[in-house]
């Protein structure tokens, strides 16, 4: 009964320097992973991506081909591999810039207040209260896929959240007596806001980041999987799964080694996020 | 429920009219903003649909577009009106029930969509009628058992599950219950139900992966509630008393997480919408979320609107609902 109660309650230890537990460590190694083959990826495939090497299709997993062959026969390894690139770089591209937006117009709704609070706040609510695939539907029904149209909308999608979380906390930085005094001392808003709001809320919104590049990763597997993403001949992990789903009702590693990859990156970002040291993630508390 | 023990409370002793009048208004307000929003929602809805490259009419006339003809139809279709007359027009038309016809069949949108509806509401009223009490028990008992052994593994499945996409919780089921298991067909389809084991088998794939997907959000949100509740100064005077762990939880700390429960139970339904969207793809479900991926693939504008709005509308409701929910159930507003 009582550890219950006392759990979460004691404070904990003071502790110096930048502490991770195992998990957090396992799961920063795995995100590293996933960077680096971001990066390289192609340079290490064992065959071109687009390359038919197997004459069989929904191939087995087998010495030469680590993890079978797609619909055509296709090595599913260096496709996984340059898959990397294409979720990772255009979910890391879109998150920096939702979060920027959202950061920058939070901070200033924040410090500015008064109708340009109201307004932002009103207008970027209800630009949330459109659920993000139905958005993602609509806006690639009518423009079209493409990388660049990928990133920014995606990017539209997440900023909403973003100033959420910013205007959150740069309101509660916003009444402390330090930036009382340097707006008693006449500074501009500008220097408010870079100076004053900005470095007290750096390491939960880097947190938040990681969150958020989860939901983006999410969204852009799915919208890949319904077809609207990243289109052929490129491919990302959620193309990689559409193209592969008729390979299914065999149980073919061409499906599955798409998902686990989605999956190992999302689910190790949210075991880092979560194991943070308490320093970097709370730092305005 | 006459919680003497809410802090804050006596700041509030008003009297009863006044209360409820602070309340109405909150929740008038609440609706307010839900109607604006949705005005909101229908105009980027509609411009969204109006930034579409190449003209509609070229489409809809495909081969037979000469400069005439070309011509007329965009008369006819009031194409060439000021972007905002065609809003309002659409607007008004989408009031009174006129949704238009579907460009790739000709048909009336509200044929179309009529049956659709249905199916989808009817795999949503099953998903929410399995999800919810399974969600309510398993976040209550890992409140009540917190940072025991089984509330690791669930909170830990719960990561998993929120990690990972929906396509991927659809294929794993795929995978277990038709591949290996053999238990029931990879792929389903509503429109061959004759018996009711037949509707089990149709119905058992979908609904497990939606359940998967917002069982996750609200055994999160409902646990958060209760441990919540748990840590008020009332409950830890029942402990002191000597309450038992059950009577605790049931009698003193679930009546009033009711409301942060009910709100998140609506918060987590809203999920549904997004879960949808592809669980009927990758099942081939004639629902209305299918039949909206299937006309961005024609680029059949009034039927994209139309779901569109559909979908704003529902998943408004349930934020809406558990916003009104939450007001109703602070306890600094009751009297």
């Amino acid at each position: 009964m009582a550890p219950m109660f006392s759990k979460g309650f004691l404070p904990s230890p003071r502790r110096f320097g930048y502490h991770m537990n195992a998990v957090g460590l396992c799961a920063a190694a795995v995100v590293c992973f996933w960077a680096v083959v971001a990066v390289v990826g192609p340079m290490l495939s064992p065959y071109p991506p687009g390359e038919i090497v197997d004459f069989d299709y929904y191939g087995p997993m087998s010495s030469t081909l680590w993890m079978g062959s797609d619909y055509l026969g296709r090595d599913i390894f260096s496709r996984i591999l340059m898959g990397a690139r294409y979720t990772v770089g255009i979910s890391l591209a879109a998150v920096c810039l939702a979060c920027f937006s959202g950061v920058v117009l939070g901070m200033t709704a924040a410090v500015v207040g008064g109708w340009l609070d109201t307004g932002l706040s009103r207008l970027l609510d209800a630009l949330n209260s459109i659920p993000s695939k139905l958005f993602g539907l609509v806006m690639v029904a009518a423009i079209g896929s493409s990388i660049p149209v990928l990133i920014v909308l995606l990017g539209v999608i997440y900023t909403p959240g973003a100033f959420r979380f910013a205007r959150a906390l740069a309101v509660n930085i916003n009444t402390m007596d330090y930036v009382t005094v340097a707006r008693a001392r006449g500074e501009r808003t500008g220097y408010l806001i870079t100076q004053e709001i900005l470095p007290n809320i750096t390491g939960p919104v880097l947190a938040d980041l990681g969150l958020r590049f989860v939901f983006i990763v999410l969204l852009l597997s799915g919208l890949s999987f319904l077809g609207l993403g990243v289109q052929p001949p490129n491919a990302d992990w959620g193309s990689l799964v559409r193209e592969n789903i008729g390979g299914l009702p065999f149980g073919a590693p061409a499906v599955l080694m798409p998902c686990l990859a989605i999956a190992s990156l999302t689910i190790s970002v949210n075991l880092l996020i979560d194991n943070l040291p308490v320093k970097i993630r709370d730092r305005s508390e | 429920m006459g919680c003497r023990a809410c802090p804050g409370a006596p700041l509030f002793a008003k009297g009863p009219p006044q209360m409820n009048m602070q309340i109405s208004r909150l929740v008038l307000g609440r609706l307010g903003v839900a109607l604006v929003t949705l005005l909101i929602v229908s105009f980027v809805v509609f411009a969204a649909t109006q930034m579409l490259p190449g003209d509609v009419v070229q489409i809809l006339l495909g081969q037979a577009a000469t400069p005439d003809a070309v011509a007329a139809l965009r008369e006819a279709m009031h194409l060439n009106d000021p972007a905002i007359l065609r809003y309002g027009r659409w607007l008004l038309g989408l009031a009174q029930g006129e949704l238009g016809n579907s460009y790739a069949n000709d048909m009336p949108v509200a044929d179309l969509i009529g049956g659709r509806l249905a199916n989808t509401l009817m795999l949503a009223a099953v998903t929410a009628a399995v999800a919810v009490p399974l969600a309510l028990t398993l976040g209550i008992t890992t409140a009540m058992y917190r940072g025991s052994v089984y509330d690791r593994i669930i909170t830990m499945g719960i990561v998993a599950v929120i990690s990972v996409p929906e396509f991927m919780i659809a294929t794993l089921a795929v995978l277990t219950f038709a591949v290996w298991l053999k238990w029931l067909p990879a792929l389903s389809f509503a429109n061959e139900v004759t018996s009711l084991t037949e509707m089990l088998r149709v119905f058992a794939m979908p609904v497990i992966t939606l359940c998967c997907v917002i069982s996750a959000q609200m055994i999160r949100m409902t646990r958060a509630a209760v441990i919540d509740a748990l840590k008020m100064p009332y409950v830890e005077m029942a402990l002191l008393k000597g309450a038992s762990r059950r009577r605790l939880v049931m009698r003193h700390a679930l009546p009033n997480a009711i409301g942060p429960i009910v709100n998140a139970v609506a918060l987590s339904l809203s999920y549904l919408l997004g879960g949808v969207i592809i669980v009927e793809t990758i099942f081939n479900y004639p629902g209305i979320a299918k039949l909206m991926v299937d006309a961005v693939a024609t680029r059949d504008l009034p039927l994209i609107q139309t779901c569109a709005m559909i979908f704003c509308l529902g998943y408004l409701l349930l934020i809406t609902l558990a916003d009104i929910i939450a007001i109703l159930s602070n306890p600094k507003l009751r009297k």
